[in-house]
């Protein structure tokens, strides 16, 4: 096998390695993790805007 | 646990708000400075001549100013959405006052004429071993004050923020390899066309990390902050980080279209710079519409002001970058004065007015304030920086567009239309109006100062305790 084989495999794996996160990022398991996570700069303080208490996963 | 809580440690965080104003001053005024030595020649006096003042003007503003904005605001981010003090005991001081060494020494070796030779990273090898010492240990501070958080998740801004610290660790120490002579100078461990390819990867990617995924970790803080709501989508933040970090490393080859590197290489760096705009502009939008729903709060409050219109000029980079990256579009851009719009549509609109817009939300916190002394006074450097970066961005574009232009004329015969120094009688006019763009958002600057410190007189600064509410403990 040529070196050039493992760099195209190289490059096709990391295509295949964003897709996957890209799926993890949308898909239904994560939904409530994010939501928690982009509460985090407001937990615990007031300066919330009272008509968006949460964020809703887009 | 002691009776008395923990606070949040944010004398660093101060420390380097208020140098990130100062510098700033002192970067745009040597930016000032050489603006206008180009439309008056005979201001090139002795040592403070353009090409010795240009490379200090380029590390004020991208590692003084730039440097202590991030510097400032990853520590009260990484403090604030990990719910825990700052960890790292002596090194934290150590990383401001070496990088601060680091600037003195710069503003010192520069104008001397002592340098490597490498775009943004001119610096000598005994300042870089200095900034491999001080990076360390932001990183020991940063990763370390992760660890011990009380919260489970990992804020999305926090990711930005150390890519950042990561990438530019690797980019410093691989760039700068070289074989010190004497003191004062080092030969690069590179030749020819790797040392070239290797200097625009470290130079590209000093723009895709330095500048752009740390002050991206600023907007994802910043932005949801002043806007009083969580960010658009958490999920395209996801996406948008991870799309950057898989593409930015392979796009420095743009800089060196039509030269010795391989076609091959030039083309991967063209295609890999066009497929970079899509997650840019997923961060912009994702910023931007984070507002979705309260833009009434644009109207009358100019921090937002800043940070979004910070947005709109990361917008209009991140497609203006992409488009001369294409090897035809770079044969009539590259070496004209529109790369210098093009980097300063990047610096001033993206870079200076996020950091400016943070630093606005953070200095009254810091010193025992509910808002800065003069709003209004906020409202008008916001006015002025914008006026300031178009006047600049336009004038460039002009002048870069028409210099392309001329240099490619060529007569019936195949002789060049116009020599070299027609062009330059060009583009005098263009070079007034980017200096006097220049001088209105080193005004703007001035009035930053003058509201900062009007901010901290009579402040009281007390120490914050860290939060405790019980969030999704880990």
């Amino acid at each position: 096998m040529d070196i050039n084989d493992l760099r195209s495999l190289m490059t096709v794996l990391g295509l295949l390695c964003f897709l996957g996160i890209v799926g993890w990022a949308y898909g239904k398991s994560s939904k409530k993790g994010f939501e928690e996570a982009a509460n985090l700069p407001f937990v615990g303080d007031d300066d919330l805007d009272e008509t968006k208490k949460t964020s809703h996963p887009r | 646990m002691s009776v008395t809580k923990t606070t949040y440690n944010d004398k660093v965080v101060r420390q380097f708000a208020v140098m990130t104003v100062i510098w700033g001053i002192v970067g745009m005024l040597v930016g000032v400075i050489i603006a206008a030595q180009l439309v008056w020649p005979e201001l090139n006096i002795g040592w403070l001549h353009f090409g010795r003042l240009r490379a200090l003007h380029t590390n004020a503003v991208i590692f003084a100013f730039g440097g202590s904005a991030l510097f400032a605001t990853s520590y009260w981010v990484v403090q604030r959405t990990n719910h825990t003090r700052l960890w790292g005991g002596p090194l934290i001081p150590f990383t401001f006052w070496g990088w601060q060494v680091v600037i003195l020494l710069a503003a010192i070796t520069l104008p001397l004429g002592i340098t490597q030779a490498k775009e943004y990273a001119e610096l000598e090898w005994p300042i870089d071993i200095l900034i491999t010492l001080v990076w360390v240990s932001y990183a020991v501070v940063f990763f370390g004050t992760i660890a011990k958080r009380t919260v489970s998740h990992i804020y999305v801004a926090n990711w930005f923020f150390g890519a950042f610290i990561i990438a530019v660790a690797l980019l410093h120490l691989v760039n700068s390899a070289a074989v010190p002579i004497t003191l004062t100078k080092s030969y690069s461990a590179y030749s020819g066309v790797q040392d070239a390819m290797i200097q625009w990867w470290y130079g590209h990617n000093a723009v895709g990390f330095f500048l752009t995924a740390g002050f991206l970790g600023m907007m994802y803080y910043f932005v949801p902050k002043q806007a009083g709501r969580p960010v658009y989508s958490y999920r395209l933040s996801v996406v948008h980080f991870w799309a950057l970090i898989f593409t930015y490393m392979w796009a420095g080859p743009h800089h060196l279209h039509y030269t010795a590197l391989p076609d091959w290489t030039q083309s991967v760096g063209m295609v890999f710079s066009l497929i970079l705009l899509a997650p840019s502009w997923g961060g912009m939008i994702n910023g931007i519409m984070t507002l979705s729903g309260a833009w009434h709060k644009l109207r009358d409050d100019p921090i937002l002001k800043f940070l979004i219109t910070s947005l709109s000029f990361y917008g209009m980079s991140t497609f203006e970058g992409p488009m001369m990256a294409i090897k035809t579009v770079n044969a009539l851009s590259h070496y004209t004065d529109w790369t210098v719009g093009h980097v300063h549509s990047g610096a001033l609109g993206w870079v200076a007015m996020v950091s400016i817009g943070s630093i606005y939300y953070l200095l009254p916190k810091l010193f025992g304030k509910t808002e800065m002394y003069s709003t209004k006074l906020v409202t008008t450097h916001f006015w002025i920086a914008t006026i300031g970066t178009v006047l600049y961005i336009a004038s460039m574009w002009i002048a870069g567009v028409m210099q392309g232009l001329m240099w490619r004329a060529v007569n019936v015969d195949g002789t060049l239309a116009y020599s070299f120094v027609e062009s330059v009688k060009g583009s005098y006019p263009f070079w007034a109006i980017r200096w006097l763009g220049g001088v209105l958002f080193l005004s703007g600057m001035l009035i930053m100062a003058y509201n900062m410190f009007k901010t901290m007189a009579g402040g009281k600064i007390q120490d914050v305790p860290v939060n405790a509410a019980v969030a999704h403990h880990a």
